[in-house]
């Protein structure tokens, strides 16, 4: 057989010239810091700017604090304890939020994306509802529930929902129509064609999705806290910028936008970002640089 | 008597076009795209399904792979269940190679070890063997057509994991078209060596002369608008491939030159 011998050596060199190299190169240690210095080399910059303004004294001190005076506001916290209260109170609530937002969007999602009479008549709801914002909520969660977390998690939700469950239906949409044709000729039934071939083939888009209903359900659980204060509803960070306000307090009020800024942030550096580069990577469809 | 019934299950043909119609739409917009089609395929026959575009040889196989319904006619169905391969490999693109294999047997709920085994062979078959933890995106666009190969002879077996008494079917759609020339020449090799070492019947629909020639066992030739088979060559034992692959050919440019008008 020596025809099929040669036959097969064409084959494989086809597949050694065909496929595609994987083209990146530098060590870990400076892939990494390519990535970490920029962001940090921005942030130094504007301190360095921020500094410059305040010893120029433009404004007052009490309208724009000292870099160091915001810093040990943030000390002080640390090092009493009370930051560890401040995060518990509003990234509990958050989390909390986030995770009834998911239950009740991704079957609204689904029926939305499935069924054509659903679509027609809660899609465009749901759409607009991403474009209101949530804190426009608050007075009427406020008048139904009273001072309490019922009212803050109601303005949650209804920043959420919107944006998760339309995630999922524009990951859903963007499924190549090719994909559900293979898995019926594969013998996938209607269950076994949403549980094996839409559902993970949406999962990018649906991740987009949890990504804006985390910043949405963390920007409305502020704008909450902000408005709703009350002794019984604990001290989150909202509540401290608040506080901030009420004793005219700049560096406090900076020192609360540095908090809300670092776990918006950071929650989606830590738990998103990485998720979706798995995701991603497995897909071969590389993050943007 | 015993002859008959020791032969029966010989005879039966995976797959008899009887009459069979198919029309889009209603009314005066109506398109006819095949009409009246007869046609039958013998277990283990190689078919080439021939024709210009918009003469129904997609729409054909989409009748046999069951993803739509003829309007008139029936088709006997007597194969487990076809393999499909398409135009594009359409692999899954969070899963692996192997997990691509495995698919099938994944949803007809076939136990791990046997789908591993199962997607192991098939792999090894189309020669991807090693290659199974590979993501499609790694690679080239013929390993993945041969992965998209392995995926749907996969998809013949049940649950038991073996594809039964029943004669085996494969359908194929243009599959090597978007491939380059060098590629597609070297496929077509290893579906003949597939074909021999399986043993399935594969109906295979092209636009190609030489390639229905080279491959099938029989070249079935199909007029447009609506799709009718127009004739058929017993293309294995010509003794000319060259004179056979003309007179085709012509033919085809005769019906393609009819719609001029």
């Amino acid at each position: 057989m020596p025809l099929d011998v040669q036959e097969g050596s064409v084959e494989a060199g086809l597949d050694a010239l065909d496929t595609p190299v994987d083209t990146t190169e530098g060590s870990r240690v400076r892939r990494i810091a390519a990535r970490v210095l920029p962001p940090i080399g921005a942030v130094v910059v504007l301190v360095a700017i921020w500094q410059a303004l305040w010893a120029a004294a433009f404004w007052p001190e009490f309208k724009l604090p000292a870099p160091a005076a915001v810093w040990s506001q943030i000390w002080q916290l640390v090092t009493s304890g009370d930051i560890a209260e401040l995060f518990w109170v509003s990234v509990h609530r958050a989390v909390i939020g986030f995770a009834i937002s998911l239950l009740i969007a991704v079957p609204l999602g689904l029926a939305i994306a499935n069924l054509t009479v659903v679509r027609r008549g809660i899609g465009p709801l749901v759409s607009g509802l991403q474009s209101l914002p949530s804190v426009a909520w608050v007075p009427a969660a406020i008048l139904w529930f009273g001072l309490n977390d019922r009212a803050i998690y109601w303005v949650v939700l209804l920043g959420a929902v919107p944006s998760i469950a339309n995630g999922l239906v524009s990951g859903l949409d963007q499924v190549p129509p090719i994909l559900p044709r293979v898995g019926k000729a594969l013998g996938a039934g209607r269950f076994g064609g949403i549980r094996y071939i839409l559902l993970p083939a949406a999962l990018p888009g649906f991740l987009g999705g949890l990504k804006q209903g985390w910043a949405f359900s963390w920007r409305s659980l502020m704008a909450a806290e902000l408005i709703a204060t009350s002794p019984e509803l604990g001290e989150g960070l909202g509540q401290y910028l608040h506080n901030g306000m009420s004793l005219s307090d700049i560096s406090m009020v900076f020192a609360g936008i540095v908090l809300i800024f670092v776990v918006g942030v950071g929650i989606e550096l830590l738990v998103f970002r990485p998720l979706e580069n798995t995701v991603l990577k497995a897909r071969g469809l590389g993050p943007a640089r | 008597m015993t002859a008959t019934i020791d032969t029966l299950p010989d005879v039966l043909s995976p797959v008899r076009f009887h009459q069979v119609g198919k029309t889009f739409g209603t009314g005066r917009k109506s398109v006819v795209a095949l009409d009246g089609v007869d046609l039958e395929v013998e277990p283990g026959e190689f078919v080439c399904l021939l024709g210009a575009s918009g003469c129904g040889k997609t729409t054909l196989l989409n009748l046999v792979a069951g993803l739509d319904h003829p309007t008139a006619g029936r088709i006997e169905l007597n194969s487990s269940r076809p393999a499909v391969v398409f135009q594009e490999a359409a692999l899954m693109p969070w899963l692996t190679a192997a997990g691509n294999v495995e698919l099938p047997l994944r949803m007809a709920g076939v136990p791990k070890a046997q789908r591993r085994a199962k997607a192991a062979e098939l792999l090894e078959l189309v020669r991807l063997a090693g290659l199974g933890d590979k993501r499609p995106h790694e690679l080239s666009g013929g390993m993945r057509q041969r992965v998209a190969l392995a995926r749907a002879l996969a998809s013949t077996t049940d649950s038991t994991g073996d594809a039964g008494d029943k004669p085996s079917l494969l359908l194929m759609d243009e599959p090597f078209s978007a491939l380059d020339a060098i590629t597609r020449d070297v496929l077509q090799g290893e579906l003949l060596r597939i074909w021999r070492a399986t043993g399935t019947a594969i109906l295979f629909v092209t636009h190609d002369v030489r390639e229905a020639v080279r491959l099938g066992q029989r070249v079935v030739l199909l007029s447009s608008r609506p799709g009718r088979v127009v004739q058929q060559w017993d293309v294995e034992d010509a003794p000319d491939a060259a004179a056979v692959t003309d007179e085709i050919n012509t033919a085809l440019r005769k019906v393609i030159s009819s719609h001029a008008a």
